[in-house]
Formats: C-alpha cells, structure tokens, sequence
C-alpha cells in the first residue's frame, strides 16, 4: 500500500465537533493527514499542532528588500547618475524620496509574501486540486486519514475512532 | 465553544445554513441573467461607447478638445481622477481597516467594496494618463524606464511622479488582496460546475483544497496585507492631495490637505458602497446578507467622515482669515462668493448638510432615503474637486489673466466613458463573480446569523 493514496475520511457538520474530533483522535494515537473545511476554523492549527506560519517573515524581509531597493534607486538617479536641480531643491533631499519609499516597501511586502504564500501552499494557476470530498467547499468538515502512515492500526479501528470522535459519515477515498 | 450574542443585531437573516449560503450566493453566478442586470449592461455599453468618441477624439486631436485654458490648466480631467479614486478607499478600508479591528459586519460587503476599489482605480488613472497628451508614450514619463530621448529619469522631487507610485501600489496591492479572498469561493463554484464552468472557475481557484494548512496561511497572509493596506489608503489620498498641498498656489498650499482627503475619499467610498449595495442586494435578493443592520452601519460612518470633512471646510475658512495672507484670504472669499458660488454652496449642502440627517435612526434606516443620500454625497464630493481645484486656479496671481472654465462635449464625454466603464465592469463582476465572500460569511454563521442570535 502506497502512501498519499488510500484515506479514510471522517465527514463533520460542525467546527466545533470538529476541533474535539481532532484532539481526541490525536490522543488515540492516530495520525491525521489533513483536515478540510469551507472556512477557516479559528484555534485549528493549535489542535493539529502546526507551528505558526513563517509569512510575516518573509513580508517582513520583501519589504526590507523593497525599502532598500527604492532607496538606492533615487539615490541613484537623482544624485549621481542624471544629477538636476529642479525648482531650486537639492539634488538628492531625504524627504522627498519618503513617499516612493514608503509605496515600494509596502508593493514588495505585500508580493512577496503572497508569492511565497502561493508556493508554499501549491497554490497555482490551473492548479489541480485532489478533491477528498466535493461538499468541503460547501458545508462539510472532512478529516483525511492516510492508511499508508497508520498502517499499524485496522481500518475497522480507526473508522470506529471516527465515528466515535463524531463523523457524521466515515468515507473512503483512493486516489490514483 | 459557541459564542452569540443576544444584544447585537443578528449578520445574517433568515435563518441560513451553511449550505444556503453556498446556495444563495452561488446563485447569481450559476443561473441566467436577469432582465435587471441585462439592462444595465446596455445602460453601461451605451455609455461606453458614447464616452469613448469622446476619448477617441480627445487621443486623436489632443487635449485641446476639453475646455481648458491657459490659466485653468486642471479641470474635468484631476476633478475626476481624485474623484474616482476617493471612491475606491471605501473598498480597501471595508477589507483591510475593518478587518484589523475585527468588524465582521464587513463580511458581507467587503468583496463588492474590494471590487468597486478595483474599478474605481482604473477609472482614476485613465485621467492623468490622457491628460498627459500622448499616453502612448506616458510610461516614459511616469515610469523611472532608462531611455535615450531627453531627461533620463523621472523626477523623484515632484508628486505627480509619487501619485504614480501611490495610485499603481494601492491598484496592484488591492487587486492581489481581492483576488486572494476570491479563491476559496472560485473553488466551491468550480466544485458544483460542470463542463466549461469547472475548467473555467477551477483555473481561476488554483487549486485550492481547503486544507487547513493552507486556511492557517492564508489568514495569515490575509491579516499581513490589511496590516500592510491600512497605511495604503491613508497615504494613497494623502499623496493625491501632495499634488496640490505641496504648491504655491492659495487655496491649495494647505498643510490641512492630507488628512482632509482622507476623510472625504472615504466618506464618497462609502457613499458609492452604498448606492451599489443597496441595488445589489435587491437585484440578486441578497437582503439576508447585506441587512438594513449594515446599510445603518454604513451610514455611521457616513456621519462621522462627513462631519469631519465639514469641519475641514471651515477650519480652512478659519485658516485663511487667520493666516493673514492676502491673496489666501481672497481665494477663499471668492470660492463661497465668486463665479463658482453656486459649485461651493452645492458641495456644502451636500456634504455637510445633509449627511447630519443620518443622525435620524428613521432616515439611516431607510433603504429609499440612504440611496438618495448617497448619490448626493457622491455629487458633493464631486464639486468638493470641482472647487478645490477650479476655483483655486481661475483667479490667477495677475487678474489680466483671470479665466472662467467651461467644460466641452469631450470633458462631459470622457466623464461618462469611466461611468460606462464602472458599471460595465461591476456588473460583469456581479455576474460571474461570486459578490458575497463565501467562506467568510459561513465562518459567523455560527455566531452571527439570526437561527443562533434567537
């Protein structure tokens, strides 16, 4: 049996059954493959035991990047590669060189994360999903239990731990 | 734990699951157009295309075709571009101000307020490009692009190049932010289509699963960009209002500027949110969604940025006399009692009169009365550009060079060209775009809407 391939999918009707489902099947020794939901459920990661994300990182990095990439261009420009006085102002003022500044930090910060956002999360144009269950992106919680990582346990057992947990359903799914 | 609330309005009417509302949104985006939304289309293409002879002609002949004249150099066209884009603040202010102090009454309306940001925008920036003369070379002039046909670079000490930067960050920003909340939404259309809907919608949702992996970054990333978009709105006005606050002439050489613009952009914001929700919601029976709870909240802010835009208005007043400054003094005398009286004495009763009438909880309540009141904003704000920059500019430093302006077909034209633009674009959004946020709706259902609040 290969890995990624054969899950058996715990269906939820409500985040909060849900985020008890999550820690109760963690405690019972199983090992969840991902959980799918509609919307964001608050306080998911916590019980799934991710770490935070590393975004404001590289937000915070792009716009650094964006900061200094600005800065060295008008200083640049302005005062040494084409200097000009125009209207009486110094070639080269800080001040002035703020609000160019301030745009491109926050260009960069913004593109930058949502670019690493996007790779990070697989997330691409014509990207293809792998759907579990077509009701996740209406009204469905669904939590994806691969049988190639909990190979130790039945797959009688670890239905029974997610009826018990509170799956409204408890599906199979293969992909190919 | 569930959470609700029995002193506050309930968000969402009518008792909705999570599945009505997948129902309910998806709706519009699934079914055939109605006459309403097929009629406005034709309004708006009309419009577009009456408006584009005016364009075209404006291209081919030059700006020499609007009313414009040696000592009036500004008119239509900045009345227009500052107009439009104080229009889309409200937008980037629903989605990422809001957002940050954890208003979910944004939920409903943010999507369409993003979108009309959107639309707003390229509106606005049709303005400075035309009246450059000869766009098709505009990037040269706006863009610091190496070139061999003159002065090399851009001039970074002036802000018309900073409004370049403002008003394509602010676009850029505001468009990856709107299309980041669309796909999860793209994704659940795509996974009730069938045919070409599911190619079309699933390339437009990237793949998305629904993981909660991806759910945890993407509120990061969205919490990151409101952090990084609240700044955007505030400089994006205040930059606009550098091209005129930074000169000499009086009227305009104002340190009041910035803030001033800021307020007013959102104050026409939400008063164009308004008058497209209050349409939208009736066009698509959405009424459950967007609720006379909203449309009041709305209004709120109505009151609150209308009034400290007429505060601005006086204290300008107040600062004029007080400055001492001869030719201050008089721009201001003659704004209220000049040529143009009738331009400022309209902006006044429309933006500081009657926004104080949504103290009335009957009036901001009332669906008939808000529209009305948000068209007449949107005109107030309009003459507020009107008078600020015609009448600074008529009466020159030399009154043998004292001019009136009179727009031509072609400024009226060009106006209604970025009308038909709007709609037609809004509309075509509204159609084929989900206008509600999906997922984010369906996260209060829980604590927000009428079936938990009873």
């Amino acid at each position: 049996m290969e890995r990624d391939k054969n899950f058996i999918l715990g269906v939820y009707e409500d985040e909060d059954v849900l985020l008890d489902a999550i820690t109760k099947v963690r405690k019972s020794g199983v090992k969840i493959h991902e959980v799918y939901s509609p919307f964001p459920v608050h306080g998911i990661d916590d019980v799934l035991g991710y770490k935070r994300s590393k975004l404001p990182i590289a937000a915070f990095l792009f716009g650094i990047l964006g900061t200094s990439l600005a800065l060295l261009m008008q200083f640049y420009m302005m005062k040494f590669d084409w200097p000009m006085i125009i209207g009486g102002k110094d070639f080269a003022g800080f001040p002035v060189f703020v609000p160019v500044t301030f745009e491109l930090t926050v260009l960069l910060a913004a593109f930058g994360m949502v670019g690493v956002f996007f790779v990070s999360s697989n997330l691409k144009p014509w990207g293809q999903a792998r759907i579990f269950d077509l009701r996740i992106t209406d009204d469905k919680h669904v939590m994806a239990i691969d049988l190639a990582v909990n190979n130790s346990m039945e797959e009688e057992s670890l239905e029974e731990v997610l009826k018990s947990s509170g799956a409204s359903e408890v599906n199979k799914k293969s992909f190919e | 734990m569930q959470v609700t609330s029995s002193v506050r309005e309930p968000l969402i009417t009518g008792g909705k699951t999570l599945k009505d509302v997948t129902h309910d949104i998806s709706r519009q985006v699934e079914g055939k157009p109605s006459i309403g939304w097929i009629l406005g289309l034709l309004v708006s293409l009309g419009a577009l295309g009456l408006g584009g002879l005016a364009l075209a002609a404006t291209l081919w002949e030059g700006i020499g075709m609007w009313g414009l004249n040696k000592t009036v150099g500004w008119a239509w066209d900045i009345t227009n571009f500052v107009w439009w884009v104080g229009i889309g603040h409200a937008g980037t202010l629903i989605s990422a101000v809001l957002l940050l102090f954890r208003q979910k009454w944004r939920m409903a309306i943010n999507r369409a307020a993003e979108a009309m940001t959107i639309f707003a925008v390229i509106c606005a920036a049709m303005f400075p490009v035309i009246h450059m003369g000869r766009p098709w070379v505009g990037a040269y002039w706006a863009l610091p692009l190496p070139n061999t046909w003159g002065s090399l670079w851009v001039n970074f000490n002036s802000p018309l190049l900073w409004d370049v930067f403002a008003i394509s960050t602010y676009f850029s920003v505001s468009l990856v932010f709107w299309y980041i909340g669309l796909i999860p939404d793209f994704a659940t259309i795509r996974d009730r289509a069938t045919g070409i809907r599911k190619s079309i919608y699933g390339a437009l949702a990237f793949g998305w699963d629904g993981a909660a992996k991806t759910w945890s970054r993407y509120e990061s990333v969205a919490l990151i960009l409101a952090g990084l978009a609240t700044p955007l709105v505030l400089s994006v006005h205040t930059i606009v209002s550098f091209d005129f606050a930074t000169s000499v002439i009086p009227g305009w050489h104002t340190t009041i500027f910035p803030p001033y613009f800021v307020a007013g952009a959102i104050f026409s914001g939400f008063a164009m949110v308004l008058t497209l929700m209050i349409i939208t919601r009736k066009l698509f029976k959405l009424e459950d969604y967007i609720t006379i709870g909203h449309i009041e909240l709305m209004n709120i802010v109505i009151i609150i940025t209308g009034s400290i835009v007429g505060i601005a208005y006086i204290t300008e007043f107040f600062i004029a006399w007080y400055s001492g400054v001869a030719a201050e003094q008089y721009a201001f005398v003659n704004r209220a009692f000049g040529p143009y009286w009738w331009a400022y004495w309209s902006m006044m009763t429309c933006n500081v009169i009657s926004p104080q009438l949504f103290w009335f909880k009957k009036i901001r309540t009332s669906i008939v009365l808000t529209f009305i009141l948000s068209l007449v904003v949107n005109i107030g704000m309009w003459f507020e550009r009107f008078v600020i920059i015609v009448t600074s500019l008529h009466r020159d430093f030399l009154p043998s060079s004292w001019a009136m302006f009179y727009p031509t077909w072609a400024d009226v034209g060009v106006y209604l060209f970025t009308f038909g633009l709007f709609f037609t674009l809004f509309l075509l959004f509204a159609k084929f775009f989900p206008v509600i946020n999906m997922a984010e709706v369906k996260s209060i259902v829980k604590s927000s809407s009428e079936k938990v609040t009873k």
